[in-house]
C-alpha cells in the first residue's frame, strides 16, 4: 500500500531524512521509533504531503507521488496527530470538523455520517454540538480520528497519537485504533518514541537514528530482543527496564 | 529517623465555580523525611497542587484548609510573604517540566545560576560566577563554560533542564520539588536527568518529590509512591511493592500500558468505581 524509496529530506544545511525506504502492505502497520530530531516524524510529513522538500520515490497502492498532491490522494490518506488541542480549530463545533471533509470532497449524507462516525468512536451523540474545550483529551483525539475517517480513507499515518494522553486513555485509543484497523482494513504509519505503544499496534517497526532508518525488524523481534542495530538495542533497554518490577 | 521536612494533615484545596465549590485536593496527609518521595496520577488528580501547597505557590483564588500544613516545623498556611520568600528557592526548590518556558529567554544560563546564587547567598559577582561554573559541572555538563554563555534557545531540553536544576541547588535547598521534569524529554535524557537527580538528592542528604503521571518511572526512581486519583491518596506503598499494589486504580494504571515483554492483544480498559470517590 506503501512504498518509500530513497528518500531524502534537507532543511537548509540539515539532512534530515538520509535514505530512507520501506513498504507498507495493504491492512498491515509500520511504526517508525526515535528520538526527538531522528527525522521520524519529517517522514510521516513527507509522505502526508506537508513538506514538499524532499527527493526519492514515494508510492501510494503502486501509483507515484508527485510534491503536489491530488486531492484524490487526501480522501485516502489521513493524519491524526499528537495534540487534539492544537489539531482541532478552537471555535468549531465538533460537527463542524466533522464535517468539513465531507464538503471539501463533496461527499453527501452529512448528517447520518456525523452520526454514524461519533458511533464508530463511541462518543455519545450528545458532544455533537460541543466545542474542543468542552471536551476531554481523551474525547478531543476520537474526535480527531473521527474527522480523519469522515472521508473513508485507506491509509492513516498517526503522528504520536496517545504521547499527550493519560495512560488509561491511551489504552482506549489504542484499543479503538486496533479495533478500526480490523473492521475497515486501513493501513497506518505510525511513529512514535515509545517502543511498546508501537509494537502493540504495527507488526514492522523502523528504527530511526540521525536521519538514518538503522534497522527494521517485526514486533516480534523487538520482544525477544532479536536485534542488529546498537540504537535499538538501548531503546529496548530503556522501554522494559521500567517494566520489571 | 530522619528528620521530617515536610507535614501535611488534612489538606483540601477547593476552587469556587458557578456551580459551587470544586474540590481538587480532599483530606490528603502525608510526611516527608530525607527521602524520594513520588506522586503519581492523572490529569487533575491533585498531584501538582497538593506538591506546590508546600511552597503556598497556588492560584490566588484557591481556597486552602489543613490542619496541619508544615515544612522543616514553619507553618506554611500562616507565614507572612516574606518567611515564605525564605523558603521559595532557598529551602525547597521547584523544578517546572519544560525548561523552554521555565527559563528567562533573554539571560544566559550562565548568569540565572550566578542570580539565583547571588540571591540567597550573598556573594561578590566573581564568586557568584565559579559557583555557577561548578553547578553546572556538578549536573554533569561536560562544557560548563560554553553552556553558561549559552541563552536557553540555544540549548537542548536535557540541557535547559540540566541548566534549570543546577539554579535550584544554587541556594542549598533541604527539598526538591520537580514537577514532570522529564515528561518533555526523550527516554534516553529521561533516564539521565532521573539518575542525576537521585545522585545529587542522596549525596546531598536532600528531600525529593517527584510528580509524575508515569507510575513505572516513578516507583523506580522513588522510594515511595503515593497515588492519587480525584484529589485523594488511594494508595501509598513502597515503591519495591508496587506489584503487589492492591487498589484497582493502581493496579489499572500499571495494567493498561502496553509492553514489550508481555503483549497483549486487547489492552484492559480502566473501569472506575464510583465508590473511589467515597
Amino acid at each position: 500500500m506503501i512504498e518509500v524509496e530513497g528518500l531524502h529530506v534537507r532543511f537548509d544545511d540539515v539532512h534530515a531524512v538520509n535514505n530512507v525506504s520501506f513498504a507498507v502492505p495493504r491492512g498491515s502497520g509500520f511504526g517508525i521509533v526515535g528520538e526527538s530530531g531522528s527525522g521520524k516524524s519529517t517522514v510521516l510529513r513527507a509522505f502526508s504531503g506537508l513538506n514538499p522538500d524532499w527527493t526519492g520515490t514515494m508510492r501510494l497502492d503502486g501509483a507515484k507521488l508527485g510534491r503536489q498532491r491530488e486531492k484524490q490522494f487526501f480522501r485516502r490518506v489521513q493524519m491524526v496527530f499528537q495534540d487534539p488541542y492544537g489539531s482541532l480549530h478552537p471555535r468549531q463545533t465538533v460537527d463542524r470538523a466533522l464535517s468539513e471533509p465531507l464538503l471539501v470532497h463533496g461527499i453527501g449524507d452529512v448528517e447520518a455520517r456525523i452520526l454514524r462516525a461519533l458511533a464508530e468512536v463511541a462518543l455519545p451523540p450528545s458532544v455533537r454540538f460541543r466545542y474542543p474545550h468542552q471536551l476531554s483529551g481523551g474525547q478531543r483525539q476520537r474526535v480527531a480520528i473521527a474527522r480523519a475517517l469522515m472521508a473513508e480513507p485507506e491509509v492513516l499515518l498517526l503522528d504520536e497519537p496517545t504521547s499527550a494522553l493519560d495512560v488509561s486513555v491511551q489504552a482506549e485509543v489504542l484499543n479503538l485504533l486496533a479495533d478500526l484497523q480490523q473492521r475497515r482494513g486501513l493501513t497506518y504509519l505510525m511513529v512514535s518514541h515509545n517502543l511498546a505503544v508501537v509494537a502493540h499496534l504495527c507488526p514492522m517497526i523502523g528504527v530511526m537514528l540521525g536521519g538514518e532508518m538503522v534497522e527494521q525488524l517485526s514486533a516480534d523481534d523487538l520482544r525477544h530482543n532479536r536485534i542488529a542495530h546498537a540504537h535499538t538495542a538501548a531503546l529496548r533497554a530503556l522501554s522494559t527496564e521500567l517494566e520489571e518490577p | 529517623m530522619s528528620p521530617v521536612l515536610v507535614d501535611i494533615a488534612n489538606l483540601s484545596i477547593a476552587f469556587p465555580t458557578q456551580q459551587g465549590l470544586s474540590l481538587a485536593v480532599r483530606e490528603v496527609s502525608l510526611t516527608l523525611g530525607v527521602e524520594k518521595l513520588g506522586i503519581v496520577g492523572e490529569s487533575g488528580s491533585g498531584k501538582s497542587l497538593t506538591a506546590r501547597s508546600i511552597l503556598r505557590l497556588l492560584p490566588s483564588n484557591a481556597l486552602v484548609t489543613a490542619d496541619r500544613m508544615e515544612f522543616a516545623g514553619i507553618d506554611v498556611l500562616r507565614a507572612r510573604e516574606a518567611e515564605l520568600r525564605a523558603i521559595r528557592g532557598r529551602r525547597a526548590g521547584l523544578i517546572l517540566q519544560d525548561p523552554k518556558y521555565a527559563l528567562n529567554p533573554v539571560m544566559t544560563a550562565g548568569e540565572q545560576i550566578s542570580e539565583a546564587w547571588r540571591a540567597h547567598r550573598k556573594g561578590t559577582r566573581r564568586q557568584a560566577r565559579a559557583a555557577a561554573l561548578d553547578l553546572l559541572a556538578q549536573v554533569q555538563i561536560r562544557d560548563p563554560e560554553r553552556v553558561a554563555r549559552s541563552y536557553p534557545h540555544e540549548l537542548s531540553g536535557g540541557m535547559g533542564q540540566r541548566v534549570m536544576i543546577a539554579m535550584m541547588l544554587a541556594p542549598d535547598p533541604e527539598l526538591l520539588i520537580a514537577d514532570e521534569p522529564t515528561s518533555a524529554l526523550d527516554a534516553t535524557v529521561q533516564a539521565e536527568i532521573l539518575r542525576l537527580l537521585e545522585a545529587l538528592v542522596s549525596r546531598r542528604g536532600m528531600g525529593l518529590i517527584l510528580i509524575s503521571h508515569d507510575l513505572p518511572l516513578v516507583a523506580h526512581f522513588c522510594d515511595r509512591v503515593v497515588v492519587m486519583y480525584a484529589g485523594r491518596i488511594v494508595e501509598e506503598l513502597g515503591a519495591a511493592d508496587l506489584s503487589h499494589a492492591r487498589h484497582p486504580y493502581t493496579r489499572g494504571l500499571i495494567d493498561c500500558l502496553p509492553t514489550l515483554t508481555h503483549p497483549k492483544s486487547r489492552l484492559p480498559v480502566m473501569v472506575r468505581d464510583p465508590a473511589w470517590l467515597a
